[in-house]
């Protein structure tokens, strides 16, 4: 590292305000060459607007960037890419239609009015080689699991001759193994004297991969150390949250009757063609959590679907609450006790221009007490979000407000708030902790714990298998659209479940 | 130079004034074009005003041109609440003019019968012309934009093959059809004019429909669809039976344009019956911003402009096309001043990217 040079990216009195609420108050950041820096702080800290800045979504209310020591005016991320900045967002930017390889040259300038096809294709076999960053150029969008996404976003960062590279929240859509080929990659691009920017919540990750960490809280930068190998995970917490953040502790399952159970069941291929995968068997009882592991793009969006009989299964019966269920005919619903917390909150948790009242009230509003002969009581549904919001510290706590008014963690609360405010007597949550910080966390993890005491059945379903194991009875592990591993936690290790995660165990060896 | 756009946050005050700035721009622009047609703006807003305001006459005609808007406005409010683009309201309007001016001719049914039986006919009639592009987008994904615009054309065509042949009326020499019977012409509430039935079920349509979206769960339902239909299905909200529902409600309101173009105005199918009525109630939803209760004045302006121009080019010898000119100028402004209530424009003189 040469501290000779200008700093790659230098960012002074940066100032921004949302409203009442400032999201950077005078902040200072430095990036140099060939240096990794971890960007911490819980939700709505200001990590993601800095960042933002620097990327040219948002414009700072005040405060300068430079970089190589030149000013810069970044006003746009057609700026910000001609200054060398890429950044990876934790939902990609991918057209599902396009190609992988038209996905990295679009909006790239041609060789005389012609897509630069051929010399693209070389430069991605060279991006490929060098970082170990490769995609198959002519894979569709669409047919790409969330960590190929993410890669492709890299790699379009990079063919841009990205010099900052800027990854928002890039693990929490990652396996286990895939966040270890990212920080290889981010490895090799330090290495080759780019900087980069790692905004997380993960405070391992942050640890395993940067050089220097920077805290921010309310909007400020409250600390910044270097990672010398002595940081501990309890210490960023504090520094983060201001205080020691709660542990979630597992007590022994107190099971009651079997809440639900699937027998022989064949799950649709989440893109309803064709592929069929093998039969499996699952149940759950009442205090129990069974985890379900996998790698992303496995079946655990079918399996939660299925299950909340949002689809159906190919095969195969589904008893709960005293029914059975074919794959065909009556669905599962909520009056059978089912509770379901998807994953893409955004995209099928809730209506995002509508309000928080509507939406916690999203799937009762038509029967009593929010409405009365096809007429709603407002009313009661507003007092009913008031309830919740003051239980579940929703802020800002006005029922009101727009959905998308607000941020992701008080979003996943409210949602959490709605599933569980008419106690299920199943619960299927899926990413429950995605994108949250170490407030949040805890409290999705009470709430769960919670509700298992209230002797409710819950299938977790994560990418995050420090999780799983902290939260989980039992765990099983899903792959190619079948429970290929199913056992109690105590008796699993994290690399058995590793192994069954990548498919390289026989189905039935550690039963 | 370069312009930025930076969002703003919803704001119903911001969003009225840009209806009213977009009003004014129009209002400016058709002065232009009054002068262009080499008449004086002032003296043409005036004999508008006075056409379109003053005296039993011009009042009442503002009203009843305003009743047939006002519904096909509410048409596109309710399509586009489950995000259904209805474009068809002009060819529903049509079938529910037919329906209308059908069951007027019945002398079977009992005088009595006669009116309530046309205003239903008219509204399950043009209902029914927008379940069926419906039923096309939410089986086989057929885009409405294109299906309902199109089957516009098709229902005029096989209007006017209905007025030349079968059902022409024999003593016309137009391709009319037959006058309604005396006791099927809608009542009006000021001898002399034509302030018919339509106009009060224009209005206490605009009143349900504002009291249906905010009150009743099948509104909150249609909210939730259009914001977001995969939330919907999550909720258990059957999204198809929501875009149908919606659809028929929205042909509905059109069709009852029609019927009450025949039972009010015209007591007969021509086939010149609708005067684009169609197409200028996504106007007036647009002016409106979907808003039911908005769109009686945003209909109520529209329609002043119509009586407006004719009256302007008959003592000034203007065209008065300048009527069409003006919808249309309307709902750019609208959709360009919405822009502005959406977003803050920043403009920067310096250079961008690296300052060099």
């Amino acid at each position: 590292m040469s501290y000779l040079a200008p700093p790659l990216l230098e960012m002074t009195g940066i100032s921004k305000r949302f409203g009442d609420v400032a999201a950077n108050d005078n902040v200072d950041f430095r990036l140099e060459r060939g240096e990794t820096v971890g960007l911490l702080g819980e939700n709505g800290a200001g990590k993601t607007t800095l960042m933002n800045i620097a990327f040219g979504l948002y414009r700072a209310d005040a405060g300068s960037i430079a970089t190589n020591g030149q000013a810069a005016n970044i006003a746009s991320t057609a700026d910000a890419m001609l200054c060398g900045i890429g950044m990876v967002h934790q939902h990609a930017h991918i057209v599902d239609r396009h190609t992988v390889l038209e996905n990295v040259i679009a909006g790239m300038p041609g060789q005389r009015g012609l897509l630069a096809k051929t010399s693209a294709l070389v430069r991605l076999e060279e991006i490929g080689k060098r970082y170990g960053l490769y995609l198959q150029p002519d894979r569709l969008g669409a047919d790409l699991a969330i960590g190929e996404k993410q890669r492709l976003d890299i790699i379009r960062a990079l063919f841009r001759k990205s010099r900052v590279l800027i990854l928002d929240e890039p693990t929490s859509v990652l396996t286990p193994l895939e966040s270890e080929g990212l920080f290889e990659a981010v490895r090799a691009l330090a290495k080759d004297g780019m900087g980069i920017v790692l905004i997380s919540h993960k405070l391992n990750d942050v640890r395993a991969i940067t050089n220097r960490v920077v805290v921010m809280r309310r909007g400020k930068v409250v600390a910044e150390l270097n990672n010398d190998g002595q940081l501990s995970n309890a210490h960023l917490a504090t520094l983060m949250c201001g205080h020691e953040p709660d542990r979630v502790e597992c007590q022994a399952p107190r099971l009651g009757e079997t809440r639900l159970e699937l027998r022989g069941t064949v799950l649709l291929d989440h893109r309803r063609v064709g592929h069929r995968a093998q039969p499996f068997d699952l149940s759950v009882a009442s205090g129990e959590i069974v985890g379900i592991a996998g790698v992303s793009g496995n079946g655990q969006v079918s399996l939660a679907e299925t299950i909340a009989g949002l689809r159906y299964a190919a095969a195969g019966t589904i008893r709960i609450g005293g029914r059975t269920f074919l794959p065909t005919g009556a669905r599962i619903g909520p009056e059978d006790g089912i509770a379901y917390i998807p994953e893409d909150r955004i995209g099928a948790g809730f209506a995002g221009r509508l309000s928080l009242a509507e939406n916690v009230a999203i799937s009762r509003f038509r029967s009593l007490p929010f409405s009365r002969f096809g007429w709603l009581d407002r009313r009661a549904i507003t007092q009913f979000a008031v309830g919740l919001i003051e239980q579940y510290d929703i802020r800002p706590p006005n029922p009101l407000a727009r959905m998308t008014a607000f941020s992701g963690g008080n979003q996943q609360k409210a949602i959490v708030a709605r599933e569980i405010a008419f106690s299920p007597r199943v619960l299927v949550i899926a990413q429950p902790t995605r994108g949250l910080d170490v407030a949040a966390v805890s409290f999705v993890h009470r709430q769960i714990m919670a509700l298992k005491e209230s002797g409710c059945a819950i299938i977790v379903i994560s990418d995050d298998l420090e999780e799983l194991f902290q939260l989980s009875h039992r765990l099983a592990v899903i792959c190619d659209g079948s429970i290929v591993l199913d056992g109690s936690t105590n008796l699993l290790s994290v690399s058995q479940v590793g192994l069954a995660m990548s498919g390289s165990m026989e189905a039935d060896s550690a039963r | 130079m370069r312009l930025h756009l930076i969002r703003r946050d919803a704001s119903a005050k911001r969003d009225a004034l840009a209806s009213l700035f977009a009003v004014l721009v129009s209002l400016a622009i058709m002065a232009f074009l009054i002068l262009l047609a080499g008449a004086n703006p002032l003296t043409g807003f005036v004999v508008m005003f006075k056409a379109a305001f003053l005296g039993k006459i011009g009042i009442t005609e503002t009203l009843a041109r305003s009743a047939p808007l006002l519904l096909t406005g509410l048409a596109a409010i309710v399509a586009l609440k489950v995000k259904f683009w209805n474009l068809g309201a002009e060819g529903q309007l049509l079938v529910g003019a037919m329906a209308a001016a059908y069951v007027g001719t019945l002398t079977q049914l009992p005088g009595a019968l006669l009116i309530p039986g046309m205003i239903l006919a008219s509204m399950v009639g043009g209902g029914l012309a927008a379940v069926f592009p419906a039923i096309l987008k939410t089986r086989l994904n057929v885009n409405e934009v294109v299906s309902t615009l199109m089957l516009n054309f098709i229902i005029l065509s096989l209007m006017i093959a209905l007025l030349s042949g079968p059902w022409r009326d024999t003593v016309s020499n137009w391709p009319d059809s037959p006058d309604i019977l005396p006791d099927a012409e809608w009542p009006t509430f000021w001898r002399g004019t034509r302030l018919h039935l339509g106009v009060v079920l224009a209005v206490l349509s605009a009143l349900f429909v504002a009291l249906f979206l905010r009150r009743s769960t099948f509104g909150l339902c249609m909210d939730i669809v259009g914001d977001n239909p995969v939330a919907a299905a999550h909720a258990r909200i059957d999204v198809r039976r929501t875009v149908l529902i919606a659809a028929l409600l929205s042909g509905a309101f059109a069709g009852l344009a029609g019927g009450g173009e025949v039972g009010g105005i015209q007591y007969q199918v021509m086939t010149s019956i609708s005067s684009g009525y169609g197409y200028a109630g996504l106007i007036v939803a647009m002016l409106a911003r979907l808003s039911p209760l908005a769109a009686i004045p945003s209909a109520l302006f529209l329609a002043s402009v119509m009586t407006g121009s004719d009256e302007m080019s008959r003592q000034l010898g203007v065209p008065s096309f300048l009527a069409d000119a003006v919808q249309g100028i309307t709902l750019l402004a609208v959709l360009i001043c919405s822009q502005f209530a959406r977003y803050k424009v920043h403009v920067s003189w310096t250079s961008h990217g690296r300052a060099r």
